[in-house]
């Protein structure tokens, strides 16, 4: 249904600059893609006292008796599957890396055959609960690294590493419980909270997650950053390249 | 006084061309205004929709540089005056004349959802609670800009698959309605093909009454069709439950 009015005048001079929406996403998730892909092949540097790098955790076997190759690979399906079928990712990919749309009202390919989410893969972006579900299992592991990374060989104390790691897990919570799928799972689902078991509690813990929910894009981005500086500040302290500094 | 030049599309869905006019710019003037004024002065016969002028009637909308809006609430500040302002019709619509397009198809999807329809027996008492959601989607004004934006309609033709997010925001307010019998998400998934959209929230950015179209609207009914298609916990979970008491009902069952 195209109308005249765009082939008459669809110049350059009427479209809108997409250039400058997508290239910070490219370069953002490009290049934790490509850092995350090889911290996860490098299966070393990973822990270090009473650290462990959010991304080998939970530390399954390490010393290679059933998996020959990094243990990062066992457990990495996981947190990728939710940021893949995050709904502010799929916004975020879906135009910078399939330009569909690049941005909007902005013209596409023309001929391309679009099926959007309706066929797969993309209709397994409708697994994103399921992944939410793994993404708590993780949460819990995470929160107990942090809390661990407290402990040291002498004692209870306080090291930049220690900071680092509790900084991650919870700029990683506030990215999950800002999620769509929960916020739906918690009341978005109900007609009626007043005619619900629960309905009171319900209604404030879904306005709370909506609240947090509209922030959602800036959380999934700083907790995208927060998790690989983390695992970088590991494999530094790790490999020898710095010292853990001790605060307490 | 400033002058702005507006480059007009002049023409029907036979074709056409774009038209220069020149318009002094007043403070506080909006593009609405400047058509008025090539109207009054210029070309009595440019066809533009309009009605309140107050944002409130959605019917003059236009793409101004390239941008969906509302010209009745854009203001000629807020464009660059040292080149032409374009002012086009809406591309996702055919072209009647001039500005106004033929929105009619919109008409025809809105009577394909049931409209809402009590749960028997129910006490008409609401609570603030239960219907916070869907007064936000009772702001609509149908301007289509949501649905002219939609690369879904505007760059892949989906109008006989796909429903648009102004039908999304529809449903959703019945959806959600508290008092409501009707389950809707077989209507959503096969026949306005809310599968299509690819959550890119360009709905969401031009909606001039600020409606969280993605966030409030589309994604909640993803999930809800999720729930009813796509969550095989859940299906196990709803056979045992409607084995005890039965759930709201499909518009054809």
């Amino acid at each position: 249904m195209a109308s005249v009015g765009d082939a008459r005048l669809g110049s350059a001079a009427q479209q809108q600059a997409w250039w400058p929406q997508v290239i910070p996403v490219i370069l953002g998730l490009g290049a934790f893609a490509v850092y995350a892909t090889l911290r996860a092949f490098e299966g070393a540097y990973f822990q270090w006292g009473p650290y462990l790098s959010p991304f080998y955790s939970p530390l399954i076997d390490v010393h290679h008796k059933y998996w020959p190759f990094s243990p990062a690979l066992l457990i990495l399906g996981g947190p990728l599957g939710f940021r893949v079928t995050c709904y502010y990712y799929r916004k975020a990919y879906y135009r910078a890396f399939f330009l569909d749309p690049p941005a909007c009202a902005a013209p596409e390919k023309p001929g391309r055959r679009y099926r959007g989410e309706t066929r797969f893969p993309f209709i397994l972006q409708n697994a994103h609960r399921y992944f939410l579900y793994l993404a708590v299992i993780f949460m819990a592991f995470l929160w107990h690294d942090a809390v661990r990374s407290f402990f040291f060989e002498d004692g209870i104390g306080v090291g930049v590493g220690s900071i680092v790691l509790l900084v991650n897990v919870s700029l990683l919570s506030l990215y999950l419980v800002s999620c769509h799928s929960l916020r739906h799972l918690v009341g978005g689902k109900l007609d009626c909270f007043s005619c619900t078991t629960f309905g009171r509690p319900r209604y404030k813990t879904w306005r709370s997650l909506s609240a947090l929910n509209e922030h959602h894009m800036l959380f999934a981005w700083i907790s995208l950053f927060g998790v690989g500086l983390a695992d970088f500040y590991v494999r530094l302290v790790s490999s020898g390249a710095i010292r853990d500094l001790r605060l307490l | 006084m400033a002058e702005a030049t507006l480059k007009i599309f002049r023409g029907t869905r036979e074709g056409g061309t774009p038209a220069e006019y020149h318009v002094p710019v007043a403070p506080g003037m909006v593009v609405l205004d400047a058509l008025h004024y090539v109207q009054q002065h210029q070309a009595p016969d440019l066809a533009v929709r309009w009605n309140c002028k107050a944002g409130k009637c959605g019917s003059c909308s236009a793409e101004v540089n390239g941008r969906p809006r509302l010209t009745c609430k854009t203001r000629m500040d807020t464009l660059p005056q040292d080149k032409p302002i374009a002012i086009l019709p809406m591309k996702s619509f055919p072209v009647i004349k001039d500005l106004v397009t033929d929105v009619s198809w919109n008409y025809k999807v809105n009577k394909k959802i049931p409209p809402f329809q009590p749960r028997a027996g129910v006490e008409w008492k609401m609570y603030q609670e239960d219907v916070d959601r869907v007064q936000e989607f009772r702001k609509c004004i149908e301007c289509f800009l949501c649905q002219n934006v939609c690369h879904v309609l505007r760059e892949h033709d989906k109008q006989e698959q796909f429903g648009g997010p102004r039908f999304f925001v529809r449903v959703a307010g019945l959806e959600m309605h508290p008092l409501d019998a009707l389950n809707r998400t077989g209507l959503l998934k096969n026949e306005l093909g809310i599968g299509f959209c690819n959550i890119t929230k360009c709905c969401t950015e031009v909606c001039p009454e600020d409606i969280h179209i993605t966030d409030n609207a589309i994604i909640p009914l993803k999930e809800r069709v999720v729930d009813d298609f796509y969550d095989p916990l859940l299906g196990l979970v709803r056979k045992i439950r409607n084995a005890v008491s039965p759930s709201k009902r499909q518009p054809n069952e």
